[in-house]
């Protein structure tokens, strides 16, 4: 098991004939996963050449899914695309969307959402703006590197990506079921409860970490929620605790408005949920490990 | 992108919220020209990107156009929380009967957007919210649907605007909402929405944050960019396309350089507590190179790093997941041969990830004299701390 993709996913990439598409998706496949073509509406018909297959590009989403029997999109499309993209995704009924774009108009992504949940909520959407979710050993969807660790029993949820990147390395020795990069936006479809809530369902995953940074307050939301509904064990970072308020820390949701969003803030709500928060990415690492008993 | 009153004042006008009459002025004369153009008595308001200008004395009323040129005299190049009035605006003074409040704004909690209002205007809202929440009108907006005619009268309903009113309002939420969608801001703010004495309702004040995301379907947008504010420092790191913010503290303090805001973001925290154990001041700035790692990245990086006076050490902290760190460890060699005579500050580097062996192995061969390898986030950290201290 893992969660929300598997070695039965069969992955497209909307974008692959693009230059980040098509690197990543050289990535994808050396890591094992199953990906089975390609979205551009302009190359329609074509097929791209990898180092041991021939992959086909189908002009829509739907159509990919017909000819594949596709059930995961990772889309690499230019922003100023990505709210077609996404909505077109939503409409052929794909179960997973993985945004990987960054700087993507909030707007567009208020949009897409909405749409998403008013067409009925049949997609998962990660992202926009995220490094993508990898089951390791089992499949990759999206940027993350595969050969940092192996399959194991962690489960991890992050708003960043080098931060999933420094926690899979720090633990690399006992592997995850899977890492989930859900994005720096301010909005963003997948967030930390639902990963969390994936993870505590999933039998392969005995301990969750969850990592957030400043802005907005779905770290508080998610310790809630671990308050209320997760019984496995839960490890916290949180980063940002020296950024100024009213400053954009890199990710477009990474600000501190006024006393809201901030690490201290975020940090006390998840200790007084029962969550050991580390207070350096190797401080998290060594809570998981004594949990672990490594 | 946070909006000056006048720019958003502008972007009201065009989409037909009614404003009152008015011109923006840099110089006494200018200022004199708008009162002369609008005739009466006027209002010279100091432009500044911060709330409790009235207080500070940048807001006043002019009897005419010597008043008023006196008054701007007065008003540009007062220090308002740290901002510099550079402009004002002049608008025609309008006797007040009411003072509203309505916003548009995200709800990242909901992901989507919210509208606020309430007929206690005029204050700052945090105020109202925290002693009278009673009084503001929360409406969730559906980012497809947004704000027709019947979805603003049910939030001048929720708000409980006077009848006299009502229609008014809701036809100046409805544009607001093609403000808020058109601009795409995510925030359009209007404190106060005032009624007239005959009866009239007008934007006095607005304020407005634009999505810099959008930018690319925004070409107006630019011109309204304020490129004389920020730290000099933070312009030149922009520039070159850096994402970099300068942070306080004048003495002795470390920069910072790394791939990913989250990363970058933990090393600023890192290193303040290794500043705080060996009494270095703390990270002096947050610098995400983001995905690449060229040697014209790292040195544009490093130069805006080196170019603030205060800093004693340079952090650089790279975990290599695309990024390779051989291709990090060639960028740091190269950017010390170009930058020369202008890179005199240690540096310690911490590598981890793709190809890491090799990066480092390149840092060895080069043994610039400059650069310190640590093998660990933490340890680097304190190392750079320690640099940081010793005197130069």
């Amino acid at each position: 098991m893992a969660i929300f993709l598997d070695e039965n996913s069969r992955v497209i990439v909307a974008g692959m004939t693009g230059s980040e598409g098509l690197k990543h998706t050289k990535r994808m496949l050396a890591a094992g996963t199953n990906v089975v073509g390609g979205v551009n509406p302009r190359k329609a018909g074509q097929e791209v050449g990898f180092d041991d297959r021939s992959l086909p590009v189908f002009g829509t989403t739907a159509d990919a899914m017909a000819a594949t029997g596709a059930d995961v999109t990772v889309l690499f499309v230019p922003p100023p695309f990505v709210k077609d993209a996404v909505i077109e995704a939503v409409d052929a009924g794909i179960g997973l969307a993985v945004v990987i774009t960054e700087g993507v108009p909030v707007h567009d992504s208020a949009y897409f959402w909405a749409h998403a949940v008013a067409t009925g909520g049949q997609t998962r959407i990660i992202g926009p703006n995220c490094p993508g979710v990898i089951s390791p050993g089992k499949a990759n969807a999206g940027i993350i590197p595969a050969d940092i660790t192996k399959p194991g029993a962690i489960g991890l949820v992050s708003k960043s990506g080098t931060l999933t990147y420094q926690l899979m390395h720090e633990l690399r020795d006992f592997g995850f079921s899977t890492c989930v990069g859900i994005g720096g936006d301010p909005v963003i479809g997948t967030t930390h409860i639902d990963a969390i809530e994936a993870f505590e369902a999933d039998p392969e995953t005995e301990l969750i970490v969850l990592i957030g940074e400043i802005g907005g307050d779905a770290e508080e939301r998610a310790a809630a929620y671990v308050r209320e509904h997760v019984t496995k064990p839960v490890v916290g970072y949180v980063a940002g605790f020296t950024a100024p308020e009213g400053k954009t820390m890199g990710h477009a949701g990474a600000i501190v408005s006024g006393s809201a969003g901030t690490a201290a803030a975020k940090k006390q709500a998840l200790e007084a949920a029962g969550i050991a928060v580390g207070r350096t990415p190797s401080e998290t690492a060594t809570l998981a490990r004594e949990i672990l008993g490594g | 992108m946070d909006l000056f009153e006048h720019e958003a004042r502008d972007l009201f006008d065009r989409y037909g919220v009614p404003v009152l009459r008015g011109g923006v002025a840099t110089t006494p004369e200018q200022a004199r020209e708008a009162a002369d153009r609008i005739g009466g008595t006027v209002v010279i308001k100091a432009q500044v990107k911060t709330g409790g200008r009235g207080k500070a004395g940048g807001v006043k009323l002019a009897d005419g156009p010597d008043d008023a040129e006196q008054l701007a005299d007065d008003i540009l190049g007062m220090d308002i929380k740290g901002h510099t009035v550079h402009k004002v605006l002049v608008t025609e003074a309008s006797p007040i009967a009411e003072e509203y409040y309505v916003s548009y704004l995200l709800d990242r909690g909901a992901r989507g957007f919210l509208a606020i209002a309430s007929v206690e205007g005029g204050m700052e809202i945090e105020e109202v919210a925290v002693s009278k929440p009673e009084a503001l009108a929360r409406i969730p907006i559906d980012p497809i649907s947004g704000v027709d005619q019947a979805k603003a009268r049910e939030i001048v309903a929720a708000a409980n605007f006077p009848a006299a009113v009502a229609e008014q309002v809701a036809a100046v939420l409805v544009r607001l909402w093609l403000v808020f969608v058109g601009e795409d801001a995510t925030l359009v703010e209007v404190n106060p929405l005032a009624k007239s004495t005959d009866g009239k309702v007008l934007a006095l004040d607005g304020k407005i944050t634009l999505d810099d995301n959008a930018a690319f379907r925004h070409p107006a947008h630019e011109a309204l960019a304020d490129a004389g504010a920020g730290d000099p420092l933070e312009r030149k790191a922009h520039e070159a396309g850096l994402n970099y913010v300068k942070l306080d503290g004048d003495i002795g303090v470390i920069g910072v350089i790394g791939n990913g805001a989250g990363l970058v973001m933990s090393t600023l925290d890192v290193v303040a507590a290794a500043a705080a154990e060996v009494g270095a001041a703390g990270p002096a700035n947050f610098l995400d190179f983001g995905g690449g790692a060229s040697a014209e990245v790292m040195t544009a990086g490093l130069d805006v790093i080196l170019g603030d006076p205060a800093v004693r050490s340079v952090f650089v902290n790279v975990f290599g997941g695309i990024t390779a760190c051989d291709a990090v460890a060639t960028g740091i060699v190269r950017a010390l041969d170009q930058l020369g005579d202008r890179a005199r500050k240690p540096l310690v580097v911490r590598l981890d990830g793709n190809n890491v062996a090799e990066g480092r192995r390149i840092l060895a061969e080069a043994a610039h004299p400059l650069v310190t390898v640590v093998a660990t986030m933490d340890d680097a950290a304190r190392e750079a701390a320690k640099l940081a201290t010793v005197e130069a």
